[in-house]
């Protein structure tokens, strides 16, 4: 069992009772809504007769379902307008901040959070989507819920929770040019497996991990629960302090000298026991990109898509599958597959260190005349500090579609789909079967830089040949 | 889907009912019910989308269509089954189709817990066990008789002893898989918590 990790420290300082069954009651410090997993919640509130315990815990935005090509009121898919007027009335109903569109500071939740100051390293957070592991980037322990745990946050601010194990996850050296936060976290699910992480939180740590910004930090987290892993973090330091520092809810004055020196006592003892611990070479990551249908299913831009004899036992399914669904055959090069569609965005890659560096590919360039290119920047603050530096005007320049903030083709709730069986480039986390809005659509999970480089060629490109 | 759905509620100890086997690792909560579905302010129509498209790209072959799966109860299911998405949207639709319990290789963490917190027991199998059971059912239909109190499984043929958290049978048995009063009880323990919680203090600019 894990001693001293962070993981225990903020579990521990977080814990309000051994329950009855043997579980531990968790309070959650801050609690993040959005429109398609609280509805069932508030009704469920309302059914028990139950008020919102503390409405300054949580705080909501409006990003699934939003369309990201015109966002007047009211929406033109009904179901949609249902949605964000349902939240709308639940957050008034219940005193709960709301960011909503226009206001400044919409966008994917995961995005304004962070942006915002809101989320601060100790703090345990939770919010009805798995990709909550993005929080973790600043030193907090953060997990997904579903709506029946979202209404417990709500009525009671604790949660029910077995301990989560811990398995540190040592990167050394330094990523190589070209190759990118997306890169290493794709190779590290790739190399452990998408159930690997079940039952764990992933302690992300060593040269490369430190090395990192904090938004690539942050896609590093987002992406544990697509390995198994509920909860990932990584120790704050220097870099998660000066970036928290003067956002619209920091701590700030005599405040902000009494946090820092509550953080800087934050981390993992040296001596701390993990119950796993894993060590890799990140200089030896290359620009990765997935053949399958789940993220697992990733190689190197110039490798082969594994034969059947070379995966083990359990791979062996999961990739027949695969190869069918996605029309590839064993053995094929990755690179140079036709693609369709190239989308930049989601949790995972939508900030603006993101569209800086997908942008640097594009300038003066053109996308290929066979792809339909969109750019969706993460948050209204992402889209208007794109705009400040020009990125919006490369975007479209190249022939990109610049679009509003969202999770748009993430996970196609809104009107942004995949059509048939086309295939997508994309920035985003999933590349399950049918994630992109078609039952037949083909994601091929990429960085940002990549999928401006596959946008250029009309096909999967190694980034590195454009940025010599 | 079953035309009368009442959710569990209260203490859920026995379960007794028809297999259905599904086969296949890491299907995901995308795959149980597609995005489009989760456009909705209830739960109530779930059930007759779940695995709305792999039914449809398998035009009437899939096990959830199959005549003779009609009333079956007990998903029996490979490994990290429900990985992905947090929605408890897939939990809720299964159970709406008429899913009272599943039996796996393995689970992915949030789906586990949704299910827990929605009050379907999700249990445990070797994946030889499993093999077994998705076997039998490919030739004839396996009536399941499950005692969670001593966490075991029988049928005609086969037995098995089912393995499930020790914390998520208690809460079965007890009834506090509906955990909200549970934590309720605690009111004062939260409140010391929150005024205990460093950054309380230093956030007063917090909202």
């Amino acid at each position: 069992m894990s001693q001293d990790t962070l993981f225990d420290k903020v579990w521990d300082l977080h814990k309000v009772s051994s329950l009855p069954g043997g579980s531990d009651q968790i309070f959650i410090g801050l609690h993040l809504i959005h429109e398609v997993t609280s509805p069932q919640a508030f009704g469920a509130l309302k059914d028990k007769k139950l008020k919102v315990k503390f409405p300054d815990r949580t705080v909501a935005t409006v990003d699934h379902i939003v369309p990201t090509d015109n966002q007047r009121r009211p929406f033109k898919d009904n179901l949609a307008e249902q949605m964000i007027e349902t939240l709308e009335k639940n957050c008034l109903e219940h005193k709960i901040k709301f960011f909503n569109i226009g206001s400044g500071n919409q966008g994917i939740v995961h995005v304004v959070a962070p942006e915002l100051g809101l989320t601060q390293p100790g703090m345990t957070i939770a919010c009805g989507d798995s990709h909550t592991s993005t929080h973790g980037a600043f030193g907090s322990i953060a997990f997904g819920i579903g709506t029946s745990q979202v209404r417990d946050v709500l009525a009671t601010q604790t949660l029910a929770m077995n301990k989560l194990k811990v398995r540190q996850i040592w990167c050394d050296n330094k990523l190589s040019k070209g190759v990118f936060a997306k890169d290493l976290v794709l190779h590290i699910i790739n190399k452990l497996g998408v159930k690997a992480g079940v039952g764990f939180a992933y302690e992300f740590a060593g040269p490369a991990i430190h090395e990192l910004s904090m938004e690539e930090r942050m896609t590093i987290c987002n992406m544990s629960i697509e390995g198994g892993a509920r909860c990932g973090y990584i120790n704050p330091d220097e870099k998660t302090f000066s970036y928290i520092k003067n956002k619209l809810y920091a701590p700030k004055n005599e405040h902000w000298d009494r946090a820092l020196r509550w953080w800087e006592s934050l981390k993992s003892d040296e001596n701390s026991i993990y119950d796993d611990v894993i060590k890799l070479d990140a200089s030896k990551v290359e620009p990765t990109v997935t053949w399958g249908i789940t993220p697992g299913q990733s190689i190197s831009i110039n490798q082969q898509i594994p034969l059947l004899d070379e995966l083990s036992p359990n791979d062996k399914l999961v990739a027949e599958e695969a190869y069918e669904y996605m029309s590839f055959k064993p053995g094929q090069l990755i690179k140079d597959t036709p693609v369709d569609v190239c989308f930049i965005g989601s949790c995972t890659n939508g900030r603006i260190s993101d569209l800086r560096v997908a942008a640097k590919v594009l300038k003066g360039k053109k996308v290929s005349k066979n792809v339909k290119a969109f750019a969706v920047p993460g948050s209204e603050k992402v889209a208007t500090e794109a705009k400040q530096e020009g990125l919006d005007q490369i975007f479209k320049d190249s022939g990109f579609q610049w679009r509003e903030p969202g999770c748009s083709m993430c996970l196609a709730m809104n009107s942004d789909k995949l059509i048939g069986n086309q295939v997508s480039a994309s920035s985003s986390n999933r590349n399950f079967k049918g994630r992109q809005g078609s039952p037949s659509g083909r994601t091929l999970l990429m960085s940002p830089a990549m999928v401006a480089a596959a946008a250029i060629n009309g096909k999967v490109s190694d980034v590195r040949e454009f940025i010599n | 889907m079953k035309s009368e759905f009442t959710p569990p509620i209260g203490k859920i100890s026995n379960m007794n009912g028809k297999c259905i086997s599904l086969i296949g690792n890491d299907i995901d909560t995308d795959r149980i019910i597609p995005a489009r579905f989760l456009k909705c302010v209830n739960f109530d129509s779930l059930g007759e989308s779940v695995f709305e498209d792999d039914r449809r790209t398998l035009k009437g072959k899939h096990p959830f269509d199959l005549e003779e799966n009609k009333n079956a109860s007990i998903l029996v299911v490979n490994s990290n089954f429900g990985c992905g998405s947090s929605r408890e949207h897939a939990p809720q639709a299964l159970m709406r189709w008429g899913i009272k319990a599943i039996i796996g290789e393995s689970f992915a963490d949030i789906f586990y817990s949704n299910c827990i917190a929605i009050g379907i027991p999700c249990f445990t199998l070797p994946k030889k066990s499993i093999e077994e059971i998705q076997n039998y059912c490919d030739n004839q239909s396996l009536l399941l008789e499950i005692d969670l109190k001593n966490s075991l499984a029988k049928s005609k043929d086969l037995n098995f002893n089912l393995e499930i958290k020790e914390s998520s049978r208690k809460m079965f048995l007890s009834g506090e898989w509906d955990a909200t009063s549970t934590l309720l009880d605690n009111k004062n323990l939260i409140d010391n918590k929150f005024n205990q919680l460093p950054y309380i203090k230093f956030n007063t600019n917090f909202l």
